[in-house]
């Protein structure tokens, strides 16, 4: 009753290959926008936008990028961490050497750079499958951070080795640095987000995302039917570097503001956006977005609890979340390997049905 | 002369990190060829052994910072040491009882999945070990002390200054891992050629519904191997928690058993360990020729490097089942 497919009748092209077919679907997505740029950055606090929000909204960026590549091309790759990094560093670099460009500019060339290096460490895809590419990828993680840890051209020779934001603006807004006001931090990361997720939806549902999962059902029928496998794999590769070379990019220049390579992108943030997608759900947008919400609020959700709620000392919290974000994963993978995006579809097929389920 | 006599003991020295590399890998290869799974595990069960035979050893109660935590009581140790090898048969049958319950609580409910959901689900398992180890057994550095001996070796100092003029420096802590892993890796290749339950266990990594056709208990398998990893990831933990302590690096450490697979093949014993003395000698040779000259610590990314190269040319590694895929 509630959710309908039916009903729905188009009369141009235009209308039936929309990004959103269903009207239903449409009026939903843009009210949750309406809310989520009218709404939200009036009444949010700065706690919730930056330890909540940005964070989400960022590791939304790179869930999504890692879902191409993982849930639409089927290569698993273990070196989101690394690939981040380039972002990271690719911006501080540009911005440190321009500063008078657009620091939104240099975010979108931060992603272009990270394509190119993640085309470059997508190569071996084309002969190596399975988990033999999922280690080989390793490489990419441990060889990127040794690289940014040991050039010092790409840290400036600044004596810490870390990169720190210098303050630049948009529009006269500080967007960036220590002066930032949170819903600021909020809408930018936002706007790339719904841009993003725009992009990623629009390519999926096309003729690249189609050779994309053809090749992840399986490459060899799909180089039969006439899809260029090295085209489709590193295609895969570039689209999803770019997603996380921006999502790397704001994780330093908006969220953080200062960072150390080998703590902010270590290979526990490769696993971590990892369990986004494999949580949010293989081959969804909406998917990668429930998985980083998740993920997100777990810890802030446990530290609460356990820190503020029992009064246990933090390292004993730490400890024992640790042991429930494990568990939980083998639960989740235990009962809905297809994740969040399956019982959202379950959801939605309950409320077609409701109140008359035969 | 002198350098190339130099360049030997690197070589020596990369041997013998080698076999600890091995020791790990052997474990992904047991439960790899066995039950299918990419056992990400591994490295924290390690951890996990090598903490508990610690916290066995020297008399420690376990939780002790949650019961603290939770009673307002401040109880720590017992007040007892236990001896090295009644400790160590205990931390063994710790880990078979952790084999049972990963095959009762998780691997039970995934059969039939996705090789991806599996691994998956062992990274889960790495977390909650690691969270598990920290809250049974304390967060802190320890220091393993099982009797094993450490230092120089003063007889292969001898024995090398009179053959060549110029004394190595060899571990003897590594020369007993050597001697340990070699007789562990006769034991295993014993056990599964002359054994019952060995050829049970080479069945079922041949064709899990043919096994079951013939009989053989997949259950029971499952639960030997993952004990068997377990054990083996005991005798690798004692081996490096000896050489660098107890800590967490431990388990990344043992993510360097991940190259050493590739290179020798998931489903390969003699890989793991050929794999394992390459990737040893080579990282510790380029460290040594081209490490100044980039900067050093070269050993956090050659194995891996060495070995995505490597699987360029050759997609199944070494000594792994060629890959032959059909439409």
């Amino acid at each position: 009753m509630i959710y309908r497919e039916a009903g729905d009748f188009k009369t141009t092209y235009q209308a039936d290959s929309q990004t959103f077919p269903l009207r239903l679907d449409r009026l939903g997505y843009y009210a949750l926008l309406a809310v989520a740029f009218l709404v939200i950055p009036f009444v949010v606090s700065d706690y919730w936008a930056t330890s909540v929000l940005v964070p989400f909204l960022i590791y939304a960026i790179a869930a999504l990028g890692l879902n191409i590549l993982v849930g639409y091309g089927g290569q698993v790759s273990l070196g989101t961490g690394g690939f981040m990094a380039v972002g990271a560093y690719a911006t501080y670099k540009l911005t440190t050497a321009f500063p008078d460009v657009s620091i939104l500019v240099h975010v979108i060339v931060s992603g272009l750079i990270t394509a190119l290096v993640g085309m470059l460490f997508g190569l071996p895809s084309l002969r190596i499958k399975g988990f033999y590419l999922a280690v080989a990828t390793l490489a990419a993680q441990f060889f990127l951070i040794w690289l940014f840890n040991k050039v010092p051209w790409f840290y400036n020779y600044s004596a810490s080795g870390q990169i720190t934001m210098p303050e630049r603006t948009v529009l006269g807004q500080i967007v960036t640095g220590p002066a930032t006001p949170a819903w600021v931090k909020y809408i930018v990361c936002l706007t790339f987000a719904v841009s993003l997720a725009w992009l990623a939806r629009n390519l999926t549902r096309g003729t690249v995302g189609r050779k994309w999962m053809a090749i992840r059902d399986m490459d060899i029928a799909a180089e039969i039917i006439g899809v260029n496998p090295l085209q489709a794999k590193i295609s895969a590769f570039a689209v999803s570097s770019f997603f996380v070379g921006i999502a790397g990019s704001l994780f330093f220049a908006v969220y953080l503001g200062a960072a150390e390579v080998g703590e902010s992108f270590g290979i526990n943030k490769s696993f971590l956006v990892l369990f986004m997608v494999i949580i949010g759900g293989l081959g969804s947008i909406f998917g990668s977005f429930a998985g980083a919400a998740f993920l997100v609020l777990l810890p802030v959700f446990l530290k609460n609890v356990l820190v503020g709620g029992f009064g246990w000392p933090t390292d004993l919290a730490a400890h024992i979340e640790l042991m429930i974000v494990g568990a939980l994963i083998v639960f989740f993978l235990i009962v809905e390997p297809h994740g969040l995006a399956q019982l959202w579809r379950l959801t939605k097929e309950k409320l077609r049905l409701w109140p008359f389920p035969h | 002369m002198e350098q190339l006599l130099y360049a030997s003991e690197i070589v020596v020295n990369g041997l013998m990190t080698g076999v600890m590399y091995a020791l790990v890998a052997l474990g992904f290869v047991l439960i790899y060829k066995a039950s299918g799974v990419f056992n990400y595990a591994q490295g924290v069960m390690a951890l996990f052994a090598a903490m508990t035979l610690v916290g066995i050893q020297q008399g420690q109660v376990p939780f002790a910072h949650l019961i603290n935590a939770l009673t307002g009581t401040h109880v720590s140790h017992f007040g007892w040491n236990v001896p090295a090898v009644l400790a160590i048969a205990l931390t063994a049958v710790v880990m078979v009882l952790l084999a049972i319950a990963i095959q009762k609580l998780v691997l039970q409910h995934l059969v039939g999945q996705e090789p991806i959901i599996l691994f998956m689900a062992t990274i889960g398992l790495a977390y909650f070990l690691e969270g598990l180890g920290d809250v049974m057994w304390g967060a802190d550095v320890k220091t393993l002390d099982v009797g094993l001996p450490q230092g120089i070796s003063d007889a292969a100092e001898a024995l090398t200054a009179r053959l060549t003029g110029y004394g190595f420096f060899i571990d003897r802590l590594d020369i007993w891992a050597a001697v340990i892993a070699t007789a562990l890796v006769a034991a295993l290749v014993a056990f599964s050629q002359y054994t019952k339950q060995g050829r049970a266990m080479r069945a079922v990594a041949d064709d899990h519904q043919a096994a079951l056709s013939v009989g053989i208990s997949l259950r029971f398998i499952w639960i030997m191997v993952w004990s068997i990893a377990g054990f083996v990831a005991l005798v690798a933990g004692i081996m490096w928690g000896t050489k660098s302590g107890v800590q967490f690096s431990l388990s990344l450490i043992a993510l360097k058993a991940l190259p050493v697979l590739m290179l020798g093949g998931f489903t390969s014993i003699p890989g793991a360990i050929v794999g394992g003395l390459i990737i040893g000698v080579g990282e510790k040779l380029f460290e040594y020729f081209v490490g100044p000259m980039i900067g050093g610590a070269t050993e956090t990314w050659f194995a891996y490097v060495l070995a995505l190269g490597f699987l360029v040319f050759r997609p199944q590694g070494l000594f792994g089942e060629r890959i032959i895929e059909r439409v």
